[in-house]
C-alpha cells in the first residue's frame, strides 16, 4: 500500500495543488475564503461572547485573549472537521473514477489529508498575521504545534477513512456523523474555556480525546505553554490505533467497495 | 511471435446483498455468513487472448460485458477465478474520467495520466504526441470547461492510447465524437493491432466487430455462449436476438464447404425451398458472374402453415460480412396477404450486377413485416454464395461498379 502511494506521488501532489487551484479558479479572492471563513467565525463568537466569557480566561492580561483563544481552538477543530467530513464522502464523490480506472484507492483519502493540511498551514500563517496585529507575538511553545497537527490529523484520518468506507454501504453513517460532529464541537472547550464547566460535567472532557489535542493549540498560541505530556498519552494511543485500524478496515472492505458504489 | 497476454480462468463475479449492513461488515473479518440475496453478473468465463488478437465482446445489455472488462482492468475484483495479465493494460472504459473541468488540457493530461499510473517525466515526454493527436489547437492551454464534447473525447483518447499497451481495453466509447474522430481512433486501434497489441472491445456495432476483430466472445446472462470468428458469432447473435422475440424458434449453425457460415433460425412455418442465381437472358444457373451482367435471383418459398402476411427480405454481403445491399418486399410494397399451408411462392428479383470483383453471399429471410423481429419464419445467413469476376471492364477496386467516365482536358502552356 505504501509502495503504491509512492508510485502515485506525482498524482497525489497534482491533485492536492489542483484542489487549491480549483478554489482559485472562478472566485474573486479564491483561496482566501477558506481562511476568511474560520476568521469570520472567530470574529462573530468574539463579538457576541467576549463580554460573557472573556473575563473567565485567567492568566493572560491582553485584551485580545479571548479572540486568540477562539482562533486557536477553531483552527484545531477546523483541521479535524475538514479531514473527517471530507474522508466521509470521498469514495462516494469519486465513484465515477473508482469504477472506471484502476489505481490505488488509498490515494483518495491521502489527497484529502494533504489538501486539508495545506489549507491548515495557510490558515495558521494568516493567524500569525492577525496575532501580530493584536500585538501578540509567537513564543517558543509554537514549536509544539506540529505535534497537535499530526495527532489531530491522524485521529481525523483514522475515523474518516473508517466511517467513509462504511458510508459507502450505508449512507446513514454520513448523516449521523454530521450531527455527532456538531455535538462534539460544543462538547469540546473551543468557544468556552474548560474552567467554566461545573465539576459534575468534567468527566465529559476526560472522555473526549480531542480536548488535550485542541489544548495543545490553545496552550501554544495563547498561553505560550508547553503541553502536558501525560495528558497526551491517551489521545496519542487512540489516534494511532484508529489510524492503524482504518488501514486494516480499508484493506478488508476494498474488494467490495466498488461493487456498492 | 504471439504470446498470451491475457488469461481469464473460470472467472465469476457475484454481487451479494445482506439483510443488514452489519452482517456485511462482519464478513470482512471472516464471519462465515451466507448472503441474503445474490446476483451472478459473470459466471465461469474462461478465455485467453494472444498478442495481435482483437476480440470483441458482444451480448445484450446486462449480459456481463462491462463487469468482465472492469475485472480485467482491475477496478472490480472477481469473486472466484483468476485473471492473469502479461504486460501493461490500457483501459478506456469511459472517456474523460478523472478530468477536472477547471484544469487546462495540459494539466488534465498530467492529472489523468497520473491516475493511470504514468510517471510525470513520461507524461512530459509524451505531451507533444498527445497534443498533436488530440488536435485541439490553442484550446490545449484553456480550461476544460471551454471544450466541446468532441474535443474532450479526442483529448481523452489521445491520452489513453499515448503509450502502446500490451492489452488495450475499449468499452463502447468510440460511439461518441464525430466521424473524423471515430475514423482516427479506429486507425490507431488498427495500428496497435498490427504492432501486436491484444485488443478487447465491447461494442454494439456489428460492422465494427467485423472490421477490427478476428475473434468474438458472445455473452448471455453472464456466461460465454459462443467464442469464435466474427461472421459465425455475429450471425448467431443476430439469430439469438430474434429468438428472444419469438419464443418457438430454433437456431442451427454450420460452416459450408466454401468457408461461409450458414446460420438458420426461425419458426420454419415458411421456408426457402430453393434459391438460384440465373442469367436474366438465358436462364442459366450461375455461380460465377461478370461485372455488369444482368441477373435474376429466384427464391421459392414453401409454406407449411396459414400465414397472415409474407415478406421476403434479401441481404447481400461481401467477404468481410459488410452489408452491400438489402431490402424486402415490405419496403417495395409487395406484401402477400393470407398465404395458405401447402402454397408455394416464387420470387424473382432482377438486377444488374454492379459489384466489384470478389466473393458475395445472399441471405434470404421470410418474415411478416418490415423487420425479422415480429415473426421470423426463416432467416438463413449466407445461403447462396457467388463470385463476381471482372471480364470486360477496366480494372477497378471496391465492392461497387460505378461506371465512371473520365473527361480529360490538357491545357497547353
Amino acid at each position: 500500500m505504501l509502495l503504491a502511494l509512492w508510485r502515485y506521488r506525482h498524482f497525489i501532489l497534482t491533485s492536492i495543488l489542483g484542489e487549491l487551484k480549483a478554489r482559485f479558479a472562478r472566485s474573486w479572492i479564491g483561496l482566501f475564503w477558506s481562511i476568511l471563513h474560520p476568521l469570520a467565525q472567530a470574529t462573530i463568537f468574539a463579538l457576541i461572547l467576549a463580554e460573557v466569557l472573556g473575563a473567565k480566561l485567567g492568566g493572560v492580561d491582553t485584551k485580545a485573549a479571548y479572540p486568540i483563544y477562539l482562533m486557536a481552538g477553531l483552527a484545531a477543530w477546523g483541521l479535524f472537521n475538514e479531514i473527517l467530513s471530507r474522508c466521509l464522502s470521498v469514495y462516494i464523490d469519486n465513484a465515477g473514477v473508482m469504477k472506471k480506472i484502476a489505481f490505488p484507492r488509498i490515494c483518495l483519502p491521502v489527497i484529502v489529508w494533504g489538501s486539508a493540511m495545506l489549507n491548515h498551514l495557510l490558515l495558521l500563517a494568516s493567524i500569525v498575521v492577525v496575532f501580530l496585529f493584536f500585538g501578540h507575538y509567537p513564543g517558543p511553545a509554537w514549536l509544539f504545534l506540529p505535534v497537535g497537527i499530526i495527532l489531530i490529523s491522524m485521529l481525523a484520518f483514522g475515523l474518516g477513512v473508517m466511517l467513509g468506507v462504511l458510508n459507502v454501504f450505508s449512507r446513514d453513517i454520513g448523516q449521523v456523523t454530521s450531527i455527532v460532529l456538531q455535538i462534539w464541537f460544543w462538547l469540546t472547550p473551543i468557544v468556552y474555556p474548560a474552567s467554566i464547566l461545573p465539576q459534575s460535567l468534567r468527566w465529559l472532557l476526560d472522555l473526549n480525546p480531542l480536548v488535550p489535542l485542541v489544548g495543545i493549540y490553545q496552550d501554544a498560541l495563547l498561553f505560550d505553554r508547553v503541553p502536558d505530556p501525560q495528558s497526551l498519552l491517551v489521545p496519542t494511543i487512540i489516534a494511532m490505533s484508529l489510524f492503524a485500524a482504518s488501514f486494516l478496515l480499508f484493506r478488508r472492505a476494498s474488494p467490495e467497495l466498488v461493487d456498492a458504489l | 511471435m504471439s504470446r498470451t497476454v491475457l488469461n481469464v480462468d473460470e472467472v465469476s463475479k457475484r454481487y451479494a446483498g445482506y439483510k443488514s449492513d452489519l452482517l456485511r461488515f462482519a464478513t470482512w473479518f471472516g464471519a462465515p455468513l451466507q448472503p441474503d440475496s445474490e446476483h451472478w453478473a459473470v459466471r465461469d468465463v474462461s478465455f485467453f487472448l494472444q498478442s495481435g488478437q482483437a476480440m470483441a465482446v458482444i451480448g445484450e445489455n446486462g449480459a456481463g460485458k462491462s463487469t468482465l472488462l472492469k475485472m480485467i482492468t482491475g477496478t472490480v475484483r472477481p469473486t472466484t477465478g483468476k485473471i492473469e495479465v502479461g504486460g501493461r493494460i490500457s483501459a478506456i472504459l469511459e472517456l474523460g474520467v478523472g478530468f477536472n473541468m477547471e484544469f487546462t488540457g495540459r494539466e488534465n493530461v498530467y492529472q489523468a495520466g497520473g491516475l493511470m499510473g504514468l510517471p510525470r517525466s513520461e507524461i512530459t515526454a509524451l505531451m507533444p504526441e498527445i497534443e498533436s493527436f488530440a488536435e485541439i489547437g490553442a484550446f490545449f492551454d484553456e480550461p476544460l470547461r471551454m471544450y466541446s464534447t468532441g474535443m474532450q473525447a479526442r483529448l481523452a483518447f489521445a491520452l489513453a492510447t499515448a503509450v502502446r499497451p500490451d492489452l488495450l481495453i475499449v468499452d463502447e466509447v468510440l460511439s461518441v465524437g464525430d466521424a473524423y474522430f471515430q475514423h482516427k481512433s479506429f486507425s490507431r486501434i488498427r495500428k496497435f493491432k498490427e504492432e501486436g497489441v491484444a485488443i478487447l472491445l465491447v461494442t454494439h456495432s456489428m460492422p465494427d466487430v467485423r472490421e477490427i476483430c478476428n475473434r468474438v466472445l458472445l455473452l448471455d446472462k453472464g456466461r460465454v455462449v459462443k467464442d469464435g470468428v466474427p461472421d459465425e458469432v455475429v450471425d448467431y447473435y443476430n439469430a439469438l436476438v430474434s429468438e428472444k422475440e419469438t419464443a418457438k424458434l430454433s437456431i442451427e449453425q454450420r460452416r459450408a464447404k466454401n468457408g461461409w457460415v450458414l446460420s438458420r433460425s426461425g419458426t420454419f412455418e415458411a421456408v426457402v425451398a430453393s434459391i438460384e442465381l440465373l442469367d436474366a437472358q438465358t436462364g442459366e444457373e450461375l455461380s460465377q458472374v461478370g461485372v455488369g451482367q444482368e441477373l435474376a435471383l429466384r427464391v421459392t418459398a414453401k409454406i407449411s402453415a396459414d400465414l397472415p402476411r409474407l415478406v421476403l427480405g434479401i441481404m447481400l454481403r461481401d467477404r468481410t460480412g459488410h452489408v452491400v445491399w438489402g431490402t424486402n418486399t415490405w419496403h417495395t410494397s409487395q406484401v402477400i396477404e393470407s398465404v395458405g399451408a401447402g402454397e408455394r411462392v416464387i420470387y424473382e428479383a432482377r438486377f444488374r450486377c454492379d459489384l466489384g470483383p470478389g466473393s458475395y453471399s445472399i441471405s434470404p429471410a421470410l418474415v411478416s413485416s418490415s423487420t425479422h423481429l415480429d415473426n421470423n419464419y426463416e432467416w438463413t445467413d449466407n445461403l447462396l454464395v457467388f463470385d463476381v469476376v471482372n471480364f470486360d471492364k477496366a480494372v477497378f477496386i471496391g465492392t461497387s461498379y460505378l461506371d465512371a467516365q473520365f473527361l480529360i482536358k490538357r491545357i497547353e502552356p
